[in-house]
């Protein structure tokens, strides 16, 4: 029996080999290397829940009706029966209160929607707290990014879809972020809605959008990631006989086809245990879209409370300064602006081009294989800290009047508080947390100078009492001392001996200044000679 | 790792030695042949969960009874939801899970290859590419081959605007007729009734009490055969009943509303949500999805929150039966601003429009 099944086995592989030279494959990706951490199963979340997106979608599609066409309910929902609603909403209610296991896949995707936004923002800031993104890795870094940003484009265009009133509130949000844009926002408004809103056509286009465009994109992004992934080899936390040039762990198969194939069973069976027990847009409760009714307390899906946050802080006018300004008789409204369109391009900017903004900063243009551990690199580890408390704060904004019922705070302080916070608070975070770091550096310093306290005291003959100190072992120390010390970058002066200003000096002035902020404070790893020198000092 | 820049000044090395891969610790596992047969026992005893799981997910697909009541439904579902849960949890935690104790877990180095390509790679590149060059004739002249500089200008150009065959069609179909002067006029004329919403029905003077609030609607929006909720976004109306001792009213609007009863545009000036929150003690409206605040007894003017101008405000009157209507269309755009608010106009407009 066995040697049958293994002769169909050899015969199929060499079949398919002969045809495609697989063999090569095989041999090169069935033992590569991968190390082992949990935070990188981070990623791993993102791309199983798209999965699993993928997979409960396509049970939607079976029964979903993109269309605005108004119908008269007649469904099994009591208190819905005979309001006037569009197909698409009806048929959303048809999938959750006539389909078996329709309802479940709804929400099995709204809940895997969510974690999918949120896996993708926490892999992100591992990636960006341990300094993944350095060389060769920045376009990879850009290539996640870009999948951030169609990740809010399919939850928002899935959002919108069911067509219930919370939805439709969204996109008269967006249709008046459009048409605050100079010249061109009416008219993309227009482009948008095919007309004006909300149009008869947006449905069927979001639909669209959301079934076709953005996960085609989505995948051949993924794609694109997990290539160059492998490319790279992944990196890993620093340690024992891990180098720059080096990737120690365990053989992707067998150990992590099963940790990693396994995790994605593990991944759904959750988002399938939300879904079953958990009740996420309640859209019969909502209504079909109507332009006139709204509730208080209404919340978007959590990954645009901040823009929402934002378009709730920022003032109409301040002390009598307005932000809706009139410029030879043309409107420009600065009050939708500024918190719709330049936050979110100035916050995702720099969230994209920060890896170049380090590489300027240190100077360094090797290969960087082996994680910092973020205490190790405090100016990055406060600036992502920073920009978290900047969203964060946004974010809770955008559910004030939430916050202000919950804690019986007035919703008018809350807003004016957020106002001044959202400039204070994520320098005052910035600052804690870079002091914080150079403070576990110290800390890392006096461990391995003088080892780990034993709370053993020993009285010596002199009459002196001391603790005794035992050294760190070998890995503990070797993580404490093997992290790289980055000096400030000096540049060659502005002008040269006949006096004539350097060309690119601007910029190396911008460099210097840089890497100055940067890495100017800073503890450098503990030397061999100054260990010599602490245990002379202790005998 | 090291630091050439540093000099010893005694007998320490000029960096700590890496201490290597740390040894490998054996798991139970590993050494106790019993705790290995246990691991493996569990392993297939989640495999056994899984199967189960689907063996439920099925049960309640065909079993349970679907009645037409909603709760027998849920129950399928949540059912259901159990099963495919079990089946991938069964799955999942059974291959970690050998993964962790039973796989073999020495860890492996592999060496990394820089990324850069070899040199002889790189010019074996460029001269490639240059004999391409050189082939195609874009570049200069050479192997016989002469240099055709009209060719490269004209196809960067054709490649350039060809992409506007396709794409003005389709961006040009999709905005609909683009007259965007929509924006300016609602379904409001000289005459109409306000009526409530959603039933539409009209509404007297007497009926509005002091203090109170209606919904309000054009009659005859109900009726509409296209575009209703387009015309119902730009039309709603919020009417309200203050004591007239309490009512500011601004200047030039003095016939504007009736013995305190004022109409004023739900759409907010921000990004256009409905203002629909009114507070009675102290005239406010607040919208809830940004929480502007307007003050209607002083012309809806902004006391809070990111919008910047007033509710614009419908002109009303009673017509011969005692019914409320309005006196003409809204003078300004309602809702959020836009880029040419102010500016009246291109296309052909109502009389109307020229006097605002």
């Amino acid at each position: 029996m066995g040697t049958t099944l293994n002769g169909a086995a050899t015969g199929t592989a060499n079949y398919v080999d002969e045809r495609t030279s697989i063999g090569g494959f095989v041999k090169f990706f069935a033992r590569k290397i991968f190390p082992d951490h949990w935070s990188f199963m981070l990623g791993e979340v993102a791309l199983y829940s798209f999965i699993v997106l993928l997979l409960s979608g396509v049970f939607l599609t079976a029964f979903f009706v993109p269309s605005m066409t108004l119908v008269e309910y007649t469904g099994s929902f009591p208190t819905m029966r005979g309001v006037e609603m569009s197909e698409a909403f009806s048929s959303t209610l048809h999938m959750s209160f006539e389909i078996p296991g329709g309802l479940l896949m709804r929400q099995i995707h709204h809940w895997a929607a969510l974690l999918f936004t949120a896996s993708i923002l926490v892999h992100m800031a591992r990636v960006f707290f341990t300094g993944a993104f350095r060389k060769p890795r920045e376009i990879n870094w850009l290539i996640g990014f870009t999948l951030m940003i169609m990740s809010l484009a399919a939850g928002f265009t899935g959002y919108s879809l069911p067509d219930d009133v919370l939805s439709g509130n969204g996109l008269r949000i967006i249709d008046g972020i459009l048409k605050a844009i100079p010249v061109v926002g009416s008219y993309m408004s227009f482009w948008l809605f095919g007309g004006e809103f909300p149009g008869e056509i947006l449905i069927p286009r979001l639909f669209t959008a959301h079934v076709l465009l953005v996960p085609g994109v989505i995948l051949g992004l993924i794609a694109l990631h997990l290539f160059l992934v492998f490319l790279h080899k992944h990196t890993q936390y620093p340690g024992g006989g891990r180098t720059h040039k080096n990737v120690v762990g365990l053989p992707l198969f067998p150990v992590y086809t099963a940790k990693a194939g396994g995790f994605f069973f593990v991944v759904f069976g959750v988002i399938a245990f939300m879904g079953a027990f958990f009740t996420v847009n309640p859209v019969w409760n909502y209504g079909p879209y109507d332009p006139s009714p709204v509730s208080a307390g209404t919340q978007p899906d959590w990954y645009i409370l901040f823009v929402d946050g934002a378009l709730r802080m920022m003032p109409g006018e301040l002390f009598g300064f307005p932000f809706e300004w009139v410029i030879g008789g043309y409107t420009l409204s600065m009050n939708l602006l500024i918190p719709g369109l330049i936050m979110p391009a100035l916050l995702f900017g720099f969230m994209a081009f920060y890896p170049w903004l380090e590489a300027w900063a240190s100077g360094d243009r090797g290969e960087k294989h082996v994680l910092d551990r973020p205490r190790n690199a405090p100016v990055r580890t406060g600036i992502g800290v920073g920009v978290i408390t900047f969203y964060v704060i946004l974010a809770l904004e955008g559910s004030n009047d939430i916050v202000a019922n919950l804690f019986h705070l007035s919703l008018n302080d809350l807003t004016i508080f957020s106002r001044f916070a959202i400039f204070i608070l994520p320098v005052v975070a910035f600052w804690i947390t870079r002091r914080l770091c150079t403070g576990l550096q110290r800390k890392d310093h006096e461990l391995v100078l003088h080892g780990n306290e034993t709370g053993r005291i020993v009285r010596h003959e002199n009459g002196e009492y001391i603790e005794i100190h035992e050294p760190l072992d070998a890995q503990a120390h070797w993580i404490r001392v093997s992290y790289e010390d980055i000096a400030p970058l000096d540049f060659a002066p502005q002008f040269n001996d006949r006096g004539v200003e350097r060309k690119g000096y601007k910029f190396d002035r911008f460099k210097a200044r840089l890497s100055k902020f940067y890495f100017e404070d800073r503890i450098t790893p503990v030397t061999p000679d100054e260990l010599e020198e602490a245990k002379h000092q202790h005998h | 790792m090291s630091n050439p820049d540093q000099t010893p000044h005694n007998d320490a090395p000029e960096s700590f030695k890496d201490p290597g891969v740390p040894y490998h610790r054996p798991r139970r596992a590993d050494v106790d042949p019993k705790a290995a047969k246990r691991a493996e026992r569990q392993v297939a005893a989640l495999f056994g969960l899984s199967v189960l799981g689907t063996i439920i997910a099925l049960w309640a697909y065909f079993g349970l009874d679907i009645s037409d009541d909603i709760a027998s439904i849920q129950q399928v579902n949540t059912m259901i939801g159990v099963g495919i849960m079990l089946a991938m949890l069964g799955i999942g935690f059974g291959a970690i899970h050998w993964a962790k104790t039973l796989m073999r877990d020495h860890e492996m180095v592999e060496e990394r290859h820089e990324l850069r390509s070899s040199e002889e790679a790189r010019e074996g590149a460029i001269q490639n590419l240059k004999d391409g060059v050189v082939d195609s004739g874009i570049g200069a002249a050479a192997n016989g081959v002469p240099r055709r500089g009209l060719l490269k200008g004209s196809l960067i150009t054709a490649l350039a605007i060809a992409p506007l065959a396709l794409l003005v069609p389709q961006i040009g179909n999709m905005g609909g007729d683009w007259n965007i002067s929509k924006f300016r006029h609602t379904m409001w004329k000289q005459g109409t009734r306000l009526a409530r919403d959603p039933d539409g029905t009209p509404i007297k003077a007497s009926d509005v009490t002091i203090g109170s609030v209606f919904h309000v609607i054009p009659e005859g929006l109900n009726e509409l055969e296209t575009h209703k909720i387009e015309e119902k976004s730009k039309a709603v109306v919020l009417l309200i009943r203050l004591d007239p001792r309490d009512l500011n009213i601004q200047p030039g609007r003095e016939d504007w509303s009736f013995d305190g009863i004022v109409a004023y545009s739900k759409i907010c000036t921000h990004v256009g949500c409905p203002v629909a929150l009114y507070e009675q003690q102290t005239h406010h409206l607040l919208c809830p999805c940004h929480q502007s605040t307007f003050d209607v007894a002083n012309g809806c003017k902004v006391v809070f929150g990111p919008a910047e101008r007033p509710l614009p405000q419908l002109p009303i009157a009673l017509d011969s039966d005692g019914y409320i209507v309005a006196q003409r269309d809204f003078e300004e755009p309602v809702g959020p601003s836009y880029w040419t608010r102010l500016k009246t106009p291109a296309v052909a407009s109502t009389g109307e429009e020229a006097s605002s």
